[in-house]
């Protein structure tokens, strides 16, 4: 039984491939498009849902410079959502594991102790926000390393070590950061602890510049890597003897996916159930090939996410909820709906 | 220069020796059976001729040795079939069969016309033509193992190293894929084939090795093979060979040694 959920239906054809992006694209263009028009205002008789028509990117409109608060956190959700799901979906491909993603890998943990760690240190208040994000970028970093020196064995990285080892730096990674929570005073405590539940909000422009190009450059990658993903879908041998080079492949697989999800994390805190969700529930409307899976994942967690953190701002406006949080409670019975319905189609747990 | 080349193989997994000493060579048309009880060390001979694993000693699959190789040239020359198949995800039969075009293909690799024709014409060597667009993991153990048979064989490559193809297969089947094998060599394929199935080495193989505690224990033609004492001693069984009316030889397992 290999607890993937998915699709059946035959090959990929130049036409399927066209018509799954093409929708994709064009779902992934109206949300980032309606997305900071879409708005709260508060006035002194209580709070109206507003959305803006199109014309107020024209810079003489009056909520022009509203707009210009809203497109950096709409391009960050987009930036981070499609890392995640695209790094997600990699994963659990290259590991064979229905539960591989950043979180059980111990990248997203890792990531958040360097945080912490940061914030306790005084970091913040030298370097600003980017110090936090640096320190949570060269933290995902540092896990990947440990991680994947823990787990190899001999050339490869087998997924049961891999997802072990992660496991373990995890448990050890959040552990750490209790201890230096508990040793922090209440004002560290409080960033900390909203560092950790994930938000986007406060993004600048300049912060979303700097992480866009590495962060295509590693979907990018993935996507390369599709083919290969396929074949891994057999085990490293089988892999090897269709002609795939395997220690290469899972090393630069693993590699880019922890880079995208150090610079998600860094550009957001940790957001979780992206990486999970939108692959599962992807392939099991695609089917499991990774050339249309893998880039349909993609776009689908940029929706995903600018949909939770558009909510996210808007449900308690004034007050902001952190995306992290919207994530998880909306994902959560969504995943469960997704797998009722395939479980009542048919057996579709795989084998057995 | 001989496809194969084997000069005192040893292959060590974890602290042990499990292949030793092995010298052997096979050339294009050869249909090479190897026999053996259980745990002898056929499948990490194989395994090691297909470059899986590293080994001591000299060994050369057309002149190059395969743990050095890149693994798309590798695997334009040599399909290597595994004991154990297990896919992760839920593919359909023709997308499985497809996998093998991996080496062939370019860029994104969607199927082109000569991907497609390999692969039909591959699963109808394998009696899996219908099955195209079933879901691998429903299919049951003899069906998927001649699908993976087919991705193989659509792998276009002219040594083809097969680890028990028919195993769960029932005598029909079996008797095809083995038919099947023997075309392709025919036709100037290699073939290297791990079986249990002493009949079916015997009726369809050209050459036989019999492998015994890790070593070659004898090797030559399939009737005499399995006639030796050396195959008695290995197995701790009279093999019988015979001959049908029809002139047919058979092999069938007889009283312990």
């Amino acid at each position: 039984m290999s607890g993937f959920v998915s699709a059946g239906g035959g090959r990929l054809t130049g036409r399927r491939l066209a018509a799954a992006l093409t929708i994709s694209l064009a779902v992934t263009a109206l949300i980032a498009l309606a997305a900071p028009l879409v708005g709260v205002a508060t006035e002194a008789q209580g709070r109206r849902f507003e959305v803006l028509g199109l014309d107020a990117f024209a810079r003489d409109h009056p909520y022009h410079a509203i707009l210009w608060v809203r497109i950096p956190r709409v391009l960050a959700s987009l930036l981070v959502g499609g890392a995640l799901a695209g790094a997600g979906c990699a994963l659990q491909a290259l590991l064979r594991n229905p539960l591989a993603e950043p979180f059980t890998l111990g990248i997203s943990s890792g990531s958040s102790l360097a945080a912490v760690l940061a914030i306790r240190l005084g970091i913040e208040g030298a370097f600003g926000g980017a110090g936090v994000g640096g320190a949570a970028l060269a933290g995902a970093i540092g896990t990947l390393v440990i991680v994947a020196h823990l787990a190899r064995v001999g050339r490869h990285l087998p997924p049961a070590t891999l997802v072990l080892a992660g496991v373990t730096m995890s448990m050890f990674c959040s552990a750490a950061s209790v201890l230096i929570q508990y040793t922090s005073d209440f004002s560290e405590v409080s960033r900390m602890l909203r560092w950790m539940m994930g938000g986007l909000d406060s993004m600048r422009l300049v912060a979303v510049g700097y992480a866009t190009l590495p962060i295509l450059a590693g979907l990018a990658t993935l996507l390369w890597y599709a083919r290969e993903l396929n074949a891994l879908a057999a085990g490293p041998e089988a892999a090897a003897s269709v002609g795939v080079n395997v220690p290469r492949t899972e090393l630069v697989i693993f590699a880019v996916a922890s880079l995208l999800v150090g610079a998600a994390i860094a550009l957001a805190g940790p957001i979780g159930f992206i990486g999970l969700i939108v692959p599962h529930t992807l392939r099991a409307i695609l089917g499991p090939d990774h050339r249309v899976l893998l880039p349909a994942s993609v776009l689908g967690g940029a929706v995903l996410l600018t949909l939770c953190d558009t909510l996210a701002r808007t449900i308690a406006a004034p007050a902001q909820l952190p995306t992290g949080a919207v994530t998880a409670v909306l994902g959560g019975p969504f995943f469960v709906l997704i797998l009722v319905g395939q479980k009542r189609r048919a057996a579709l747990w795989g084998r057995g | 220069m001989a496809w194969l080349e084997l000069r005192g193989v040893t292959v060590p997994l974890g602290d042990r020796d499990v292949v030793r000493g092995v010298d052997a060579t096979a050339d294009g048309g050869d249909f090479v059976v190897i026999v053996g009880p259980n745990g002898a060390g056929k499948t990490t001979l194989l395994r090691a001729l297909a470059g899986l694993v590293p080994v001591r000693g000299d060994l050369r699959v057309r002149g190059h040795d395969p743990a050095r190789v890149d693994r798309r040239t590798i695997a334009r020359q040599l399909a290597y079939l595994p004991q154990q198949y297990d896919l992760a995800f839920p593919f359909v039969v023709e997308e499985v069969v497809l996998l093998g075009r991996y080496a062939n293909q370019r860029g994104f690799g969607l199927a082109t016309e000569a991907d497609l024709a390999a692969a039909r014409a591959a699963m109808r060597a394998c009696d899996v033509g219908d099955l195209a667009h079933r879901r691998f993991d429903q299919l049951s153990g003899g069906e998927a193992r001649r699908v993976i048979l087919a991705q193989a064989l659509c792998q276009g490559a002219g040594c083809l190293l097969l680890d028990e193809p028919t195993a769960g297969l029932d005598p029909a089947h079996a008797r095809t894929i083995f038919a099947t094998v023997r075309a392709q060599c025919d036709a100037g394929a290699l073939a290297i084939v791990v079986t249990h199935d002493l009949d079916l080495a015997l009726r369809h193989g050209r050459t036989m090795w019999l492998v015994a505690g890790g070593r070659l224990a004898a090797r030559g033609a399939p009737a005499d093979v399995l006639a030796s004492d050396a195959t008695r001693a290995a197995f701790g069984l009279h093999i019988h060979v015979g001959a049908l009316p029809s002139g047919e030889p058979f092999a069938v397992p007889g009283e312990p040694a």
